[in-house]
């Protein structure tokens, strides 16, 4: 019984995986997690530390290549941005062992802040991409991934999303491949992309992908079930294929079905289906890639249903009961939601850091107004809701201080960002050094409990380390204040940010208290040990 | 056979090891299983939910359609009813008594077991109080699957065999403690 995310992980395993690279990242954390705990993975000495952040993850994982060994890096949809300047350029210098990048999707945004679909990614950086339907495909199509990673000297693409990462199924392991021997490329030049070299090398991976949309072996992940009813033909990509299957009750389909697993997608298969039925609905989770594909100009003739006419909602995930809609079936309904029921929106824990943090913030900034808050990614991001409404902006992974730099720029004083400790070592590092050197009228909160908590409590790369680092930044030691934020120092604290806030220089306070939550596992597995 | 389960709960109700009883359990049954949980920022005392389908076929979609849910198993009362939409029309709404409140706007409790009372299957159990008797409040989520143990097509045997898989490195204490839960639970409904 594997979620989707740890039958990705087994099978990186089985498959002779020799470093795996990431950070933490719902829905992609548990892939990781599992390679870390696994004693198989342990005693094969598979290299498995966290990253500091997804670039970084990412350009190890091509190091790891570079060696001839096969590697595999995971990550959120968002934790792609982050990855894309050496995920782009990966493709341009191509791998030397095989190089798989987990991209775990989140349609419907449980966990995000946007829905942007990672196969787009595939196609802007002329990469092959897998796309499971199901735990045990997606244990299997690692293995092609790999394999076709090493036969085309690519990186490949793994999209998953939610629903699959965090959805249990039993899944039939395979043979072990044991790890790959190091080997150096044969071409020493190969991962120098200065232009000339690129040139060549960029000639080498477009053609590469259209013999991709031409091998056999991979597009055997496509396929065509044919079916009587041809006023309809259905193309169902990855997990949507389940919800069509769901509403054939076990059954075929009445209409012909096209399967999509793997991109680029031979065309002829869409060809066929676009010339032997009336209509075709495209059925995918994200964004309309194969229906814009099929659909060519709006304007065209021919009925292509979908995300954009309509038939599908244009954004949120799919679920059986939309595909019936589309499909033109009858879905059931229980009854509605009582009106008693109210929303149960996440909270801060009880006895939180953020929360005791937020208090003495929010009065130190009483007497300003409004609007002074730029924060970021992390459970203290719940700061944005009540009772503390402490937060005006939460965009990307480092985004408070830079975006603090620019608004004190733009005249905005006090200029205030929250940050966490491993969001800090994650993107907020760059941001302080810009601070620093235009000396910005700017006080950076380092929220530090000492974890990466939202994901469920991985080691941050900044415990004990958030002091030297700033100092090593340039932030004057006496303008880095370190604080911890409990309800008896709330008076202390609350002056001290108020000092630092009054400071027109750069300055740090790093309120630091352990995670409620990683304290009390901390606790329980040491009263287990004694 | 097609068993389709909403387990509902707040994050950090234990609502993942109730679906891992039944997991083991449906596996020593060799049963088709999906199981589609929630991880991240709702677990902050957020509602969650899981979708558990069994069947001796194998299992299409991981979420299960509206309408179509045989079985709600909630160890908290309002949380019971925001699945409503899945329930069919004779499925059976199990639910914890007792709420969970850590929102300023909690509804009052006595509308709430109302609401529940209104569907056509329902059992309200307490299954603090009960857990508590058998030994510990702790033990509450099994207390609720053994009272919803009825209309999940599992022998009983093997939710036992599953606890004790689950909880065997805890050692028989625990084990005893969680089997004793179980069976008061069951005990809440006569078929």
């Amino acid at each position: 019984m594997l979620l989707g995310d740890e039958a990705v992980a087994q099978a990186a395993i089985d498959a002779g995986l020799s470093g795996m690279y990431a950070y933490p990242g719902t829905p992609s954390t548990e892939i990781m997690e599992y390679i870390q705990a696994s004693r198989e993975a342990s005693s094969m000495n598979i290299h498995r530390e966290w990253s500091a952040n997804e670039k970084t993850a990412m350009e190890a994982a091509l190091g790891m290549s570079y060696t001839g060994k096969r590697s595999m890096v995971a990550m959120k949809h968002v934790g792609l941005n982050v990855a894309a300047d050496g995920f782009i350029n990966s493709a341009m210098t191509g791998v030397n062992g095989g190089l798989v990048v987990v991209a775990a999707d989140d349609p419907s945004m449980h966990s995000s802040q946007n829905e942007q679909d990672s196969r787009f990614y595939g196609k802007f950086a002329f990469v092959p991409v897998f796309e499971p339907s199901n735990q045990q495909e997606a244990y299997d199509m690692v293995f092609d991934a790999f394999e076709a990673s090493e036969k085309y000297k690519v990186p490949v693409l793994f999209r998953i999303t939610t629903r699959l990462a965090h959805s249990r199924s039993a899944v039939i392991q395979k043979e072990q491949i044991s790890q790959k021997e190091f080997s150096l490329p044969s071409d020493l030049r190969q991962f120098v992309l200065l232009p000339a070299i690129a040139r060549r090398k960029f000639k080498v991976l477009l053609s590469n992908y259209d013999s991709l949309s031409a091998d056999e072996k991979y597009q055997a992940g496509n396929w065509y079930i044919d079916g009587e009813d041809k006023s309809l033909g259905i193309v169902a990509c990855g997990l949507a294929y389940n919800y069509l299957a769901e509403n054939c009750k076990g059954g075929a389909c009445k209409h012909p079905v096209v399967k999509i697993g793997f991109y680029p997608v031979n065309e002829k298969l869409l060809e066929r289906i676009k010339t032997e039925c009336d209509e075709i609905l495209v059925l995918e989770e994200g964004y309309p890639v194969i229906e814009e594909l099929m659909r060519g100009l709006p304007s065209c003739e021919y009925r292509i249903r979908g995300r954009l006419d309509g038939s599908v909602p244009r954004d949120g995930e799919l679920n059986p009961n939309l595909v019936a809609r589309a499909l033109g079936m009858k879905s059931g309904y229980g009854k509605d939601v009582p009106e008693i029921v109210r929303k149960r929106p996440p909270s801060l824990c009880k006895g939180c850091g953020h929360a005791d943090m937020y208090n003495a913030l929010n009065e130190a900034l009483d007497k300003y107004g409004p609007g002074r808050v730029f924060s970021d990614i992390g459970c203290y991001t719940l700061g944005a809701l009540p009772p503390y409404n402490a937060i005006n902006s939460c965009v990307d992974m480092g985004a408070s201080v830079t975006m603090a730099v620019g608004a004190a720029d733009g005249g905005l004083f006090p200029s205030v960002a929250v940050i966490g400790d491993s969001t800090f070592t994650h993107s907020g590092m760059t941001g302080l050094l810009d601070a620093v050197i235009k000396n910005s009228p700017i006080t950076v909160i380092i929220s530090d409990n000492s974890t990466t908590g939202m994901t469920g409590g991985q080691k941050s790369h900044a415990t004990n380390r958030l002091e030297s680092i700033c100092a090593g930044l340039g932030v004057e030691e006496k303008h880095i204040r370190t604080i911890n934020p409990l309800r008896k120092n709330h008076d202390e604290n609350t002056l001290v940010m108020k000092e630092e806030i009054a400071y027109k220089g750069v300055s740090v306070i790093i309120s630091q208290r352990e995670c409620i939550q990683t304290a009390a596992r901390r606790k329980k597995k040491e009263r287990e040990n004694a | 056979m097609k068993n389709d389960i909403i387990l509902s709960g707040v994050g950090g109700q234990g609502i993942l090891s109730i679906a891992a009883v039944i997991g083991y359990a449906a596996v020593e049954q060799n049963l088709y299983l999906k199981q589609a949980e929630v991880h991240g920022m709702s677990q902050r005392g957020g509602d969650v939910q899981s979708h558990f389908r069994l069947s001796d076929k194998p299992v299409a979609s991981d979420l299960i359609p509206y309408g179509e849910a045989d079985l709600i198993l909630s160890v908290e009362p309002m949380e019971a009813l925001r699945y409503l939409p899945w329930l069919s029309d004779n499925g059976w709404l199990v639910t914890n008594k007792n709420p969970f409140v850590n929102i300023p706007d909690y509804p009052k409790e006595d509308e709430l077991i109302r609401e529940v009372r209104k569907v056509k299957n329902n059992l309200v159990v307490d299954a603090d109080a009960i857990a508590k008797e058998t030994g510990s409040v702790r033990a509450a989520n099994i207390v609720m699957l053994g009272a919803a143990s009825h209309f999940i097509e599992l022998p009983i045997e093997s939710m036992e065999n599953a606890i004790r898989k689950l909880f065997a490195r805890k050692g028989d204490e625990i084990i005893d403690l969680n089997l004793q839960a179980l069976h008061a639970g069951r005990q809440q409904y006569k078929a």
